[in-house]
């Protein structure tokens, strides 16, 4: 589309059901109550001249421009501030308003440098813009007085800079970072003349609370906060609303563009994940597209010691087909294999799995869900009918008490931590359920009624004996219970969590939370209102993880919570496509739509669309690929857009998998760790060189669009097209909203879904189908998926891995908001001036017992192995816990982790793992041999004659 | 099988069994088509073979199911 402002109403919406009619101009209008005289004008097509007012805030009324005159009223109120009054008329344009507003603009401008040819805002300016508006004719103040026309430009943050002497100190940016994004960074110092928007306590940005969102950039009016891309490059002049790639909140963006180069990214207002608002991932961290790392031409190699060989598109699908031909000649079908990632399309990840169910004849696909949500598949499933969070993220609107168990949202969900963040200035309550003290726990204006700071490990303890204090203080949403639950279930399980030995006094020496604390915060939770659950991956990622899920499930059964917004339970999936790639059919035991590769009937729908007889056996998940590569029996894999090596749990077992294989092929953007023990690299493209669907964590499908030609040739479906031809299956989709069609053919939930309707309504949630046309904002309204909701017995079982002398620390890992999972794309971004590395998060006390000083080198020991990182002494972990990211290759903090898993799925558990921590002078030897490792299998030829 | 995969092989189909014990059903049932339903045949078949051998570390929920398993799927423990 043609690069068009969006309208700008000037003020947010009202919600109220009373109409007011009122004349504007002469013109009737009917808004609702409490709208603005701004936004109504704005209704009618009617322009008042504004600089301090914009939709995404709250009305202010400093900048005096949009004046009007009200009949009757003494004064020229202002527009923004002034609500409508049934049978009021006002004037927006009179003599007298108009020497008003040039008189405020000439103030401005007098203060303002008059360098617009040559200003970066040129054409997208709204001061400019109003200068014209208000018919500006000439500036009476002169240059002799006072000005800030030398204030210093703060360039310090990587993607922004501020031009104060461009600044009107209009305080949009200040309440932008205030109102939508919660951080409270900026501020107004001084008063009168001397005001100036100032980060912090007068700090740089790079250096101050920011954190680099671009809701100050985007509100602001003039150019005193603009993109460094559009210094550099220029004004967009057209524009495609595609979604981000990050994480699972599915932030939609207006890519802006400039010929067939991406400008910047802006979040589109209308996007219903995001409503405007972006993180500093979605919005600045896009350059990785155009790294000079990035792998554009397909390669070749006959073993893993020899380099890289670039080589056409035809012979590296060619010499892929024949290797697996050979493979299976030579050890039968079931020795390939394929992993998909949720950092691709739904359309990538169904030809993937139809791929390997067609093409292969086996089910041996696996994701990387695998390694994060698979519990939340099997927990929901079984108690809830179906794999999904029940609630759409504006529900958090309607929340009374919010429960944030074993996630980060500041960190790793930015954007929906917001809107959380929003609710709980206005009042709702929270509880968080966390080893260690996330943001949330207490940040500007937000601060959680409990931390329940429990030991790693005991999450099935702590969340029973949440039940165990609803169950025996009465507190059960019995008529809830009763019409939508399988009652004997139910009182198996009121039972068993009544028992004495699950109440939190007789658990506390194993979940480490204070009984007292534990049952305030059960009764908060059971008697607040409206009460919603967001969880992450530390619910998942542990031996019980599973069990913790359905435990989960389990509160909100038993207190009613489900079926209506603001209740609920909702996954935080970790990344932008966890939920599509799930729904798809990844799995090795599911079809899409989660039905089971053993149910006849539908592996006949599957039959007949695809014309191959299907295996109605589960296939290999991740971890067995690799034990039976190990064994020999397992000989080749296709990885799509997973870097397993890294991200994967006891990376020497991984990597010892990975180099049994005779025919690895990794199909990404860039050489990743996985790629060092590969034998076919295909080039993989970005998300904004090609057209798809991603599905959020909310079950929002929305569009995928290509707003430049793919750099390696090929969007990644075509790519897959390409092989399964090769392999002999033919596949000849002509677009993927054809794989969409076939999707929504053999896909129940998806029956309604096709390119069109996404057109049509932006985006849709699934189910999405002929009794839900629309899709489904909320999940089991009137019945559960399975009918009813099932209760599970959800005994504490304590993982096998232990402390003891040798190992007695306990590691946790997460994410921080600068990079993103094993951080292939974020560390090709300016991202990396706020995470350089890995670090160590470990308590003075056991820093102080271990001679550990703040910024050392630190070894850090697991039974499985070791690396070597710097330490932060920090109070966030408590004494015992320590913790660290993922996001950095040469610390391969999954070293460390083990192969212990989810008792259910085999999702890893990677949030805990028994370490010791010691003062270390250098590199571990695994590192070191790592490293020089990964040099030279990531060395290439230069390209000789064509194939 | 190895040693190591079929150790590790013991411990999840142990896992499993302990958590269907803790939901005080049908345990060896349920571990039973839980590894029908979640593991491949080549998972299924050196459980079994590991049974016939003796099924060393195998605990009583799991040596039932298996049994059950094998029952099932036609080949036996």
């Amino acid at each position: 589309m043609a690069y068009l402002r969006i309208p700008d109403f000037g003020t947010p919406p009202s919600r109220a059901e009373e109409r007011v009619t009122l004349f504007i101009d002469g013109q009737s209008v009917t808004v609702p109550a409490g709208t603005s005289i701004l936004r109504a004008a704005q209704t009618l097509g009617t322009a008042i001249p504004k600089l301090c007012a914009t939709d995404s805030l709250e009305a202010f009324g400093s900048c005096r421009l949009c004046l009007v005159e009200v009949e009757g009223r003494q004064g020229t109120p202002a527009a923004c501030t002034t609500p409508v009054a049934a049978g009021m008329a006002v004037a927006t344009q009179t003599p007298q308003l108009a020497k008003l507003r040039r008189a405020v603009m000439e103030l401005y401008i007098s203060d303002h440098p008059l360098d617009c040819l040559t200003c970066a805002a040129n054409g997208d300016c709204e001061l400019q813009d109003m200068a014209g508006a208000v018919g500006l004719r000439e500036v009476r103040y002169g240059p002799e007085g006072e000005d800030h026309l030398d204030l210093p430009c703060d360039q310090s943050n990587p993607y922004f800079d501020f031009d104060p002497s461009k600044c009107i100190v209009c305080s949009r940016c200040v309440r932008a970072c205030d109102e939508v994004q919660g951080t409270l960074a900026l501020t107004v110092e001084n008063r009168g003349f001397a005001s100036k928007v100032t980060p912090s306590q007068g700090e740089l940005f790079l250096a101050s609370e920011c954190v680099s969102c671009g809701a100050c950039v985007q509100a602001c009016p003039t150019a005193a906060l603009t993109e460094k891309s559009v210094v550099e490059i220029g004004q967009p002049e057209h524009k495609v609303v595609t979604t981000c790639a990050y994480c699972g909140v599915g932030c939609s963006f207006e890519a802006q563009m400039r010929g067939d180069e991406l400008v910047r990214m802006v979040p589109w207002k209308d996007g219903k994940a995001n409503h405007g608002h972006s993180c500093v991932k979605g919005r600045f961290a896009w350059g990785y597209a155009t790294h000079r790392e990035r792998i554009l031409k397909p390669m070749i190699r006959g073993s893993i010691d020899e380099p890289w060989r670039e080589v056409s598109w035809e012979a590296a699908i060619a010499h892929t087909a024949a290797e697996f031909k050979r493979i299976v000649a030579e050890h039968g079908k079931g020795a390939l294999g394929a992993i998909s990632s949720s950092r691709c399309t739904n359309e990538e990840t169904f030809l993937v799995q139809k791929l390997v169910r067609a093409a292969f004849g086996n089910n041996n696909v696996d994701t990387c869900a695998r390694v994060c949500h698979s519990p939340t598949g099997y927990g929901l499933k079984t108690t809830l009918g179906t794999s999904a969070g029940t609630q759409d993220f504006d529900s958090v609107e309607h929340a009374d008490v919010v429960m944030v168990i074993g996630a980060n949202p500041t960190d790793g969900h930015p954007v929906f931590a917001s809107r959380l963040k929003q609710r709980l200035r206005a009042g709702a309550k929270l509880i968080v359920v966390d080893p260690r003290r996330i943001d949330l726990v207490r940040t500007p204006h937000v601060e959680a009624a409990h931390h329940l700071q429990l030991k790693p490990g005991a999450n099935v303890a702590v969340l029973t004996a949440l039940a165990h204090v609803i169950v025996t203080e009465e507190l059960v949403d019995e008529a809830f219970v009763r019409e939508r639950c399988e009652l004997d279930a139910f009182h198996d399980w009121a039972a068993f969590v009544a028992e004495p030995a699950r109440s939190p006094e007789a658990t506390q020496a194993i979940t480490g939370v204070p009984a007292a604390e534990l049952r305030a915060a059960a009764r908060l939770y059971a008697t607040g209102g409206a009460a919603a659950i967001y969880y992450g991956l530390g619910v998942t990622e542990h031996s019980q993880g599973s069990t913790s899920v359905m435990a989960i499930a389990n509160l909100a059964l038993a207190t009613g919570n489900f079926g209506r917004p603001g209740v609920g339970v909702n996954p935080l999936r970790g990344q932008n496509n966890v939920q599509g790639a799930c729904d798809m059919g990844s799995f090795p035991h599911e079809l899409s739509g989660y039905r089971h590769v053993s149910d006849a009937a539908a592996r006949q729908l599957f039959e007949a669309a695809w014309g191959v007889t299907l295996d109605g056996d589960p296939g290999l998940r991740i971890p067995n690929m690799l034990d039976e590569a190990v064994e020999g029996a397992f000989k080749a894999i296709y990885i799509q857009g997973e870097d397993i090596l890294q991200s994967d749990p006891d990376t020497r077992h991984v990597a010892a998998g990975l180099a049994a294989m005779e025919c690895v092929v990794v199909h990404d953007l860039f050489l990743n760790e996985t790629a060092n023990y590969a034998h076919v690299f295909l080039p993989g493209s970005t998300f904004l060189e090609k057209n798809g669907t991603f599905t959020n964590a909310e079950r929002r499908i929305q569009r995928v669009r290509k707003v430049m030609a793919p750099r390696n040739g090929y969007e990644d479906w075509q790519i897959t097209q390409l092989l399964a031809n090769a392999l002999g299956y033919p596949m000849a989709y002509a677009d993927p909203s054809q794989i969409m069609d076939e999707i929504a053919a053999l896909t129940p939930s998806f029956a309604g879904v096709s390119y069109d309707k996404l057109e049509a309504m932006g985006s849709v949630q699934w189910p999405c189908d002929a009794e839900h046309p629309d899709g489904s904002p909320v999940m089991h309204e009137a019945a559960f998926a399975r009918g009813r909701g099932k209760f599970v017995l959800t005994e504490y079982v304590a993982t096998d891995e232990k402390v003891g002398p040798r190992f007695p620390l306990l590691l946790t890992t997460g994410r921080i908001l600068s990079q993103y999972n094993v951080g292939a794309q974020t560390r090709r971004t300016a991202n990396v001036v706020w995470h350089e590395e890995d670090v160590l998060e470990i308590h003075p006390h056991d820093a102080e017992d271990r001679g550990v000083r703040d910024g050392d080198l630190v070894k850090l020991a697991s039974r499985a192995g070791e690396t070597t990182l710097r330490a932060r002494l920090s109070d966030r972990v408590a004494p015992g816990v320590v913790y660290t990211t993922f996001h950095h290759p040469l610390t391969q903090a999954n070293v460390v982790t083990t192969d212990y898993s989810d008792w259910a799925t085999n999702c890893p558990e990677y949030k805990v793992t028994a370490v010791q921590v010691s003062p270390s002078n250098g590199l571990s030897d695994w590192q070191a041999r790592y490293g020089a490792h990964a040099a030279r299998r990531r060395q290439i030829t230069s390209a000789g004659p064509a194939e | 099988m190895s040693a190591a995969v079929t150790a590790k092989l013991v411990r999840m189909a142990n896992q499993v069994a302990t958590a269907f014990d803790g939901q005080r059903g049908d345990a060896a049932g349920e571990t039973a088509a839980h590894l029908k339903a979640f593991w491949s045949r080549p998972m299924r078949e050196a459980i079994l073979s590991h049974l016939a051998a003796g099924g060393e570390g195998l605990n009583p929920t799991v040596r039932a199911a298996v049994a059950a398993l094998g029952r099932s799927d036609g080949s036996g423990a």
